[in-house]
């Protein structure tokens, strides 16, 4: 089920996908980032505008399965040399600022 | 249902989503160990912390236990896919969950919680665990803390989260299918079993309606159900709440609540709007996975038995003594796994009543213990009892010895204990001292004053430290009057 | 001349020291990189000890490998146990792996000695290697240009002559372009031939590791060593490294070249006229050339724009400020992730994980990143039709010689049109290569992209020393440290 071509990118839709993955945007940031997002898809829509319908998607080149390990246990990571590369440790664990968002 | 009934003109319908972790030696993608308690990030790999540059490898043990939980619940175990779950959270290690999507390796399968009517289950899929965050200042809940700290060592662990259809009707059906689950999963060694761990994890969609009506309600998801208690109040609370709130002209709005056991009460957990947009798509660090036939084949020929069918095994071999008083103890003696030891118990010749009760109760108390004890021991301890060798207070201590850990056939141990049936002149001259001690007693109870017996018999197995047999000091104090 | 097979002959017959080779490159680096700008980090110190234990090795009568004593630049999006690895990313600046991708080891086993970090665009999104937290990458023939991208700073630096060897990355054609534009042998092999454990994703359907090297040889002898299975890959084929150096010289006699049409036209006429040169030469050295139309190219770049940012947007989620790389203080943890990866990121990778976010949301996956699934099986099901036909097919790599520092910078559309031709081999998992092919009228390298079906190798390497045995000669840039601009 192919839906329609979508209209280009609209502002909003540039806020709402960068609160989604996490970044902050000036307004001038927005403003291009909009024109850029705009071009590219305008350019995808000879890809989003073609009937498909009875073509299989593929997500990947390789025709592989079933790729699986034994369940044996490997050595794991020194704990200093992985805290070490961390922002904040405190008490062997990694720190983070107060998680909002929720409450319970 | 007796417990909607408090619902009146309403009834609840419940969705259970169980999350089992597997029972591995290692991870779903990396080799590190899948063990609970180890020092904080120290079962932590490139794969697992979700280094820049690591990709992950599917397990072929939480694999095999995923198609053992779908042939154990009647499913149909076939392709399947991973997927990505997009979301930031600093427990995830990659920012996003490796979990199966449209293509669960489980689906449409069924339960039947003894007592209870059939639960169906939409899907079992398997997906990684996130790592543990411990909240700091404030009161070490989550709002109100000052920062977080986390530990990787869960992140990655194999779990199988299976999703019930809302075929549940009341709190104690819930119960029944979370209980049931939880021995099926103990049966087949895919799981531990331990809510208190976190290693079986519950959260209840839950919505009610109109008693006759076709469609449902909007339903609430409620997290942190750690315990079948907690389970069974926190559904009976929001079904309550639900309620008041439509014959109150409210409306239930689709959201996620968190049970608050010391409260009992479920509460909002989302303070702030946030976009749920978790833009899946298929891994493609992963390939498809499709166990096909053989394999499960394989799984269901040597599958270990399930619950339902041990009961009814166990049922059969305790015979007419089956009753519904020692249903409950059968269905607690399987779910422990000591049916083994009952059943050789019975087939030994001792009283099948006496089996269940002493594994239900006593062995059930160290359950680990009790499932690797050998029952040719545990077979002659009770037909020590069962010949008054020992008394029932005797037999228990005996019993505890064993379970933890004592050397030595049950009449050493007993011997060790200086436990077994005393010697008719011990015992009389202890009847016999106790009589003249408490001559006040004695007259009232030879005037015909039973009441007073518990008195004389405590006195004493005092006096012999336990060792006397009750029965035999009844009797001894019965024949001096 | 096989700069790398000639190295490890004469280390391997105890000729030369590979510590005497490894100074040799250390001080061309030291004298021309400053203008050029190639690597991000030289480890000498490793490179020292790994020398060394090459020398001991020979002294020994040991055996250090194929490629015993070769030194080799690594694109920085190669994690490196001790050595710093950042994508040319500041958010994941002075950040050093505790483990060696997959390649990294088979390349120490095999004896080559790692010289250094290669810049590149930031996490390989670019064309031009100028997207770099670290400045740009110069091009050899021509500091004002680009070398190409992202791999820029390793395609760069073999044609400088600073490491006879090193691996880039290709996601859409990241090691075939600058290898074109900067006059060397680049490879993007087959998808699963060389595992991906290690390096630093950008897109995981499409990213494949390759070597660059200036000869067809030197290609086949690295590629030979870094393909095989690995149990750490997932996507990572069962299947040993081909003999890939045994066959470059059986010739090209009864081959069925394609001339592909959709990998020519747009091409600027001096490119089109190498490819056709090439062309022939081929067909004068037996081969059957003829042209052949892959129409669903044309959808490739499309394709290629959603799904690499879509997965990219998934793989990038992780440098959240958490667990390594740069933090940047916030108050809670949503605002500590934002703040982060806002200061971290350059504006080509925020443009690529929002536009990948978006292609992913809801009520745009089915237009756009479900059709550009779809898209993909049709240009599977093109190449399919045409090596029915063709053993191999013909193309440019890019479509013009480098281009001028910051000439593409304001518009993203115009960067992204460099890899219309190396797309449609990343998006089919196919194996192609750059071969160079003479300069053109400014003096600029030309290369000439040879295409294979999957696991073709054989078939794409013995085509590619054709061609390079018939190429106009092409010297190295010369470099005189002191006329070369400084500057970043
Ligand atoms: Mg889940
Ligand atoms: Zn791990």
């Amino acid at each position: 089920m192919i839906g329609p071509v979508p209209d280009a990118i609209s502002r909003d839709d540039v806020i709402h996908v960068a609160r989604l993955a996490r970044l902050s945007l000036t307004d001038q940031e927005v403003d291009r980032f909009t024109r850029h997002l705009g071009d590219i898809l305008t350019h995808a829509s000879d890809v989003a505008s073609l009937d498909l319908a009875g073509v299989t998607p593929t997500a990947h080149p390789l025709p592989l399965v079933n790729v699986l390990r034994p369940d044996v246990v490997v050595p794991s990571l020194d704990r200093q040399e992985v805290l070490a590369a961390a922002p904040a440790v405190e008490d062997e664990r990694f720190m983070v600022p107060r998680i909002l968002g929720e409450q319970a | 249902m007796a417990d909607s009934g408090m619902l009146s003109g309403w009834e609840m319908v419940v969705g259970l989503e169980v999350h089992t972790e597997l029972l591995t030696a290692t991870k779903l993608f990396c080799g590190c160990a899948n063990e609970f308690g180890a020092e904080p990030n120290t079962n932590v790999c490139p794969v697992c912390l979700g280094l820049p540059g690591s990709l992950p490898v599917l397990n072929q043990a939480a694999v095999d236990l995923a198609v053992r939980i779908g042939v154990a619940l009647h499913a149909s175990v076939g392709p399947s896919l991973f997927h990505r779950k997009n979301y930031f959270y600093p427990d995830m290690p990659k920012d996003y969950q490796i979990s199966q999507y449209d293509e669960p390796i489980c689906s449409n399968g069924w339960l039947e919680p003894p007592g209870h009517p059939r639960v169906g289950i939409v899907r079992a899929h398997l997906e990684e665990d996130t790592g543990k965050t411990s909240h700091m200042g404030g009161d070490g809940r989550i709002h109100g803390a000052e920062r977080s700290l986390v530990d990787y060592n869960r992140a990655g662990v194999p779990l199988v989260e299976i999703v019930s259809a809302p075929d549940i009707w009341s709190s104690g059906q819930a119960r029944a299918y979370v209980s049931e689950l939880r021995a099926i999963l103990i049966a087949i060694g895919a799981s531990d079993g331990r809510m208190e761990e976190g290693s079986l994890r519950v959260d209840a969609n839950v919505s009610v309606m109109r008693k006759g009506a076709t469609s449902l309600g909007t339903r609430c998801e409620i997290k942190n159900l750690n315990s079948l208690r907690s389970l069974g109040r926190a559904i009976d609370y929001e079904a309550r709440r639900q309620v008041d709130l439509l014959n109150s002209g409210g409306v239930v709005e689709q959201e996620t609540r968190h049970w608050n056991e010391s409260t009992g009460r479920t509460a909002s957990m989302r303070s702030k709007e946030e976009a749920f947009d978790y833009r899946y798509f298929p891994d493609p660090d992963l390939v498809p996975l499709d166990p096909g036939e053989d394999w499960v084949d394989r799984v269901r020929l040597n599958m270990a038995p399930l619950p339902a069918d041990r009961r009814a095994a166990l049922e059969a071999a305790v015979g007419e003594d089956a009753s519904s008083a020692i249903a409950g103890q059968i269905a607690t003696v399987v779910e422990l796994g000591l049916d083994g030891l009952v059943t050789a118990a019975i087939s030994e010749g001792v009283k099948a009543r006496l089996a269940v009760a002493r594994a239900a109760n006593e062995a059930a108390a160290a359950a680990d213990a009790a499932r690797s004890l050998d029952a040719g021991r545990f077979v002659q301890l009770l037909k020590m009892e069962d010949s008054a060798q020992l008394s029932a207070s005797q037999t228990k201590a005996v019993l505890a010895e064993l379970l933890a850990g004592a050397e030595g056939s049950p009449e050493e141990v007993a011997a060790r204990l200086g436990l077994g049936s005393m010697d008719s002149a011990v015992l009389d001259a202890a009847l016999d001292a106790v009589i003249q001690a408490h001559p006040e007693e004695w007259e009232r109870f030879r005037g015909g004053d039973n009441k007073v017996i518990g008195f004389l018999v405590g006195q004493v197995m005092r006096s012999t430290q336990g060792k006397a047999d009750g029965k035999a000091v009844r009797a001894g104090l019965a024949s001096r009057i | 001349m096989n700069q790398a097979l000639e190295i490890a002959k004469a280390v391997r017959a105890g000729e030369r020291l590979a510590s005497e080779v490894l100074e040799e490159h250390l001080d061309r680096i030291a004298a021309a990189d400053g203008a050029l700008h190639c690597f991000l980090e030289v480890s000498q110190d490793q490179a020292r000890a790994q020398a060394a234990r090459i020398d001991a090795a020979v002294v020994a009568g040991e055996d250090p490998g194929p490629l015993a004593g070769v030194p080799v630049a690594l694109k920085d999006n190669f994690c490196t146990k001790g050595v710093p690895t950042t994508c040319a990313s500041r958010i994941l600046r002075g950040w050093v792996p505790p483990y060696d991708a997959t390649v990294v080891g088979r390349l120490r086993a095999a004896g080559a000695v790692m010289v250094g970090k290669t810049n590149m665009d930031e996490f390989a999104m670019g064309s031009s290697t100028e997207h770099s937290a670290e400045g740009p990458t110069r091009n050899p023939y021509d500091t004002d240009r680009v070398p190409g991208g992202s791999s820029g700073g390793s395609a760069a630096a073999v044609a400088a002559r600073l490491a006879p060897l090193a691996l880039g990355s290709d996601t859409g054609g990241s090691i075939r372009q600058p290898a074109a534009l900067c006059g060397v042998v680049g490879v993007k092999p087959t998808y699963g031939l060389v595992s991906r454990y290690g390096l630093v994703a950008f897109a995981s359907s499409l990213d494949q590791i390759g070597p660059f090297a200036t000869s067809v040889r030197d290609a086949a002898a690295t590629l030979e060593v870094i393909a095989g299975a690995d149990p750490a890959d997932s996507t990572c084929l069962e299947r040993q490294a081909p003999s890939l150096v045994a066959v470059v010289d059986q010739g090209v006699q009864g081959m069925r070249v394609g001339l592909a049409k959709e990998l020519i036209d747009g091409a600027s006429p001096e490119v089109r006229k190498a490819v056709e040169a090439a062309a022939d030469a081929l067909a004068s050295a037996g081969a059957v050339v003829e042209e052949v139309s892959v129409e669903a190219c044309r959808w490739g770049l499309s394709a290629y724009y959603l799904i690499a940012p879509a997965e990219a947007s998934s793989n990038l989620a992780r440098y959240d400020g958490v667990r390594y790389g740069l933090r940047m203080p916030a108050a809670d943890v949503e605002a500590m992730n934002t703040a982060t990866r806002s200061a971290g990121f350059g504006d080509e990778v925020k443009r690529r994980i929002m536009l990948g976010t978006f292609a992913l949301s809801a009520g745009y996956y089915d237009a756009y990143y479900g059709q550009a699934q779809r898209v993909r099986t049709l240009v599977l099901e093109a190449f399919a039709a045409a090596y029915g036909s063709f053993d191999v097919l013909l193309g440019a790599t890019a479509p013009a010689t480098a281009f001028q520092l910051g000439a593409k910078m304001a518009d993203p559309m115009q960067m992204y049109l460099s890899d219309v031709f190396t797309i449609p081999s990343n998006l089919a998992g196919h194996p192609a290569m750059s071969v160079p092919w003479g300069v053109g009228a400014d003096g600029l390298p030309i290369g000439v992209q040879v295409l294979a079906p999957a696991l073709g190798e054989e078939a794409m390497f013995r085509v590619a020393a054709a061609i390079e045995e018939a190429s106009p000669p092409l010297a190295a840039p010369e470099l005189v440290p002191s006329e070369v601009p400084h500057g970043r």
